[in-house]
């Protein structure tokens, strides 16, 4: 005999609120990954009522590999078919995998090769997760899409609002500033308003077969680590990528003064970077630029590696766009704590971002998202250091 | 709008291809086997006696339908098996198998895979017809050929290929053919004397038997060599316990299908055209290979400008059961290599979707389905956002 226990009231009522936006009759397509948060996501809007299809998407083929416990995973995506049979919905494997190599992977080795600190994540969510998911999603008749990202969508003055998960650790809203106004209206976050570990109890208390599943890494399609994965991918396919430099890249100092050779290729250095570079100094140097023309590395002390500011690129604004500069907490980097800036439109989706406080880290390549509070405004990618008005 | 899987008896199912439901007969002839009847066929007490009486009863059966006689009949698991054992049989000593391009992975994959020094593989493609000729077939037989393997109906095409031709001009130049009837039993006629082949499989689930019996035919004198030893069993031909319930299921499918051939025959193709004349009645619709000798309850449709797999999801979610061929244990799809061997483009065959007929389909579950086929393709073209 098993005990039926009802999922806990603040689970009940934090997906109640999320759902409530759904039609009764909605059709909702769940994203499955096969991970825990997805699988619970599509568990409790089947049991609640809802009208749930799980589609998960073949992004990275590598069933050749052992990837297991990855997002992307062709592994994984049996788990989700295992689930989605469990809770009796029917299920559905999109193959999108050329999509994922053009829009995720190719760009994220261009970046590496070009001395870019790339944000796959950020890419997949907009590109993959958001516009593509939801046009296949569509075209299967679903009305709705929910996915298991820690984040929370909120009803805003006439617009929709992008927000931070009520559990900061595991906020992913960072990831999700490309989202626009229309995909906010048709995505459900349902576990934004909770715990990892109420949704881990929850799927206890359901049996479901992915109640111990682990985290799934930041980087999944790299199995091998990113230098030998960046390398095989070059020489895969070298009438695509750019053959990246294979002498040792030259160090040198904010004068051009050579100071010596790295130990390992120029694009596993990333900027505010110390370790591995293997030069001799008086002081702790830390890399202040990657240049990938050039195969070289400049490299200076932590007083160097500050910026007053940012110039960023493909500016998005989630909400109606700003009529002047605007007052914001920016994080350069997803484990950030964010620093005050102002942010200034400029033409072409560029922005200008200056900081309150001088900030170290900023690599380009990487996501520079604004907050309000716990809203996310938007954000930009960053395109290089802002030195300020008078150097 | 998404369908209630707890009662998957509420969808019309156009699939058999994939598998049949079994004939109520069957499942009544198998039961008695899952209790009173449970013995193993080696033993020597009465228990296993009416066993093995059972499994000689059903190899008869069987061999009935094929034109054979009963000791060159061996049950396996599944087609697979026996078309794996046929093929690395045949390779054990080296030289070159020549296998059509349309075979199924059971046989094709096990032969890339042996592949290598000792044994050269060549593959036959097809027409456009779906069919492949005798001629290029032949072409490519050399004196070092162990093989040749050529299916009698091709899975997604249904198109029915020149094996008695093939067998005839094979016989006098003493190379073996191995022929992948599974698709083919049960639906048209076949007898292994008039194909000229050396070895025949063929799947009971593909007509109404259950899953888990096949059986491959082997001609008598022909060379075999096990896949699974250690026991005396299918005359030391396939060491194992014999499956006695799906043995018996397979014998009792059998001969259901002898004796109801024609009138089956009749039943399916009917179905099919009411659903080809209709179906092509809509715009951008091409039945592929409708000119070439086929099987009587497969079709293959492309719809111009549609994504066959997100069709096949929306009329899954509307309670019809279709295919777009072969698709992987986690249901991904990959576009038909048949379909490329045609000559099809990769666009094209992604557009195709596989209707196979069963004796349990009514005309009015097929009117019911081509009005849904109708609505979802027109909403599928409206939106234009299929992605190719």
């Amino acid at each position: 005999m098993t005990l039926v226990v009802a999922p806990s009231v603040e689970l009940e009522t934090a997906v109640a609120k999320v759902e409530s936006r759904a039609a009764r009759n909605a059709t909702i397509a769940v994203a499955m990954s096969g991970g825990l948060d997805s699988s619970a996501v599509a568990s409790l809007l089947h049991r609640r009522g809802h009208s749930v299809v799980g589609l998960s998407m073949l992004l990275w083929d590598q069933s050749t590999q052992r990837v297991h416990g990855r997002c992307c995973g062709a592994l994984d995506l049996g788990d989700a078919r295992a689930v989605a049979d469990e809770i009796g919905i029917p299920h559905y494997t999109l193959r999108m995998d050329d999509e994922f190599r053009r829009h995720v992977v190719d760009p994220f080795v261009e970046d590496y090769l070009a001395g870019r600190t790339p944000s796959p994540c950020v890419r997949c969510n907009t590109w993959i997760k958001f516009d593509l998911f939801l046009e296949r999603a569509d075209a299967v008749g679903a009305d709705y899409i929910a996915t298991g990202h820690y984040a929370r969508i909120v009803e805003g003055d006439g617009e929709w609002e992008l927000h931070q998960a009520a559990c900061l650790d595991k906020d992913q809203s960072y990831y999700l500033f490309e989202l626009t106004q229309e995909q906010l209206a048709r995505s459900l976050f349902p576990l934004g308003a909770l715990t990892k570990n109420t949704v881990r109890d929850y799927a206890r208390q359901e049996r479901m077969l992915v109640a111990e599943k682990g985290e799934s890494m930041e980087v999944c399609f790299v199995a091998s680590g990113v230098q030998q994965f960046v390398e095989e991918q070059a020489a895969a396919r070298p009438d695509f990528f750019p053959a990246p430099a294979t002498t040792p890249s030259e160090i040198v100092d904010t004068d051009g003064k050579v100071l010596g050779r790295s130990s390992a290729p120029y694009f596993r250095y990333t900027v505010g970077q110390r370790r591995g570079l293997g030069v001799a100094s008086s002081e702790p140097l830390y890399v202040l630029g990657v240049d990938a023309k050039n195969n070289r590395l400049e490299v200076g002390p932590d007083r160097e590696l500050v910026a007053p500011g940012l110039l960023g690129e493909r500016l998005h604004w989630i909400g109606r766009p700003p009529a002047g500069p605007v007052e914001a907490t920016v994080r350069i980097r997803s484990r950030h704590d964010g620093v005050g800036a102002t942010i200034h439109t400029l033409d072409d989706g560029l922005a200008r971002v200056e900081f309150e406080t001088p900030q170290r880290g900023v690599a380009p390549g990487q996501a520079a998202v604004f907050y309000e509070g716990t809203r996310v405004l938007g954000g930009c990618r960053i395109r290089d250091r802002w030195e300020g008005t008078s150097v | 709008m998404a369908t209630d899987l707890s009662r998957p008896e509420d969808r019309a199912y156009f699939d058999h291809n994939a598998t049949s439901p079994p004939d109520p007969r069957v499942v009544e002839a198998m039961l008695p086997h899952l209790g009173v009847l449970h013995g193993n066929p080696s033993s020597v007490h009465a228990v296993g006696q009416a066993a093995r009486a059972a499994v000689e009863r059903a190899r008869r059966q069987v061999a009935e339908l094929l034109g054979g006689s009963a000791p060159e009949v061996l049950f396996t698991s599944s087609g697979t098996e026996a078309n794996n054992a046929v093929v690395r049989a045949a390779a054990a000593g080296g030289g070159r198998l020549v296998v059509s391009s349309l075979e199924h992975p059971s046989i094709r994959v096990q032969a890339e895979e042996l592949a290598g020094q000792d044994i050269d593989v060549v593959s036959v493609t097809p027409g456009p017809d779906g069919i492949v000729s005798a001629d290029r077939l032949l072409d490519a037989v050399n004196e070092d050929t162990r093989l040749v393997a050529l299916m009698l109906a091709n899975n997604e095409l249904g198109t029915l290929q020149p094996v008695a031709e093939v067998g005839r001009r094979l016989r006098d130049r003493g190379v073996p053919l191995l022929c992948d009837a599974v698709q083919a039993v049960g639906k048209v006629a076949v007898d292994v004397h008039e194909l000229h082949v050396d070895y025949l499989t063929l799947g009971g689930h593909k007509f109404h038997g259950p899953i888990g019996a096949a059986a491959l035919w082997v001609r008598g004198g022909a060379p075999f060599e096990a896949l699974l030893v250690g026991g005396g069993q299918e005359r030391h031909r396939r060491a194992s316990t014999e499956n006695v319930p799906a043995i018996v299921g397979l014998g009792v499918a059998s001969e259901i299908a002898a004796n109801e051939l024609a009138e089956r025959r009749r039943h399916l193709q009917e179905l099919r055209d009411r659903f080809e004349q209709r179906v092509t009645a809509l715009a951008g619709v091409t039945i592929h290979c409708a000119g070439s000798p086929r099987l009587p309850h497969t079709s293959h449709v492309a719809f111009e400008g549609v994504d066959a797999q997100t069709l096949l999801i929306r009329l899954d979610l509307r309670g019809f059961a279709v295919s777009t061929g072969a698709a992987c244990a986690s249901g991904v799809v990959e576009p038909s290599a048949t379909l490329l061997a045609m000559g099809i483009d990769a666009k094209e065959a992604l557009a195709s979707l596989r209707i196979s007929f069963g004796l349990t389909n009514t005309p009015a579950e097929i009117d019911a389905f081509l009005e849904v086929l109708q609505e979802e393709v027109a909403k599928l073209r409206h939106t234009a956002e299929v992605p190719v």
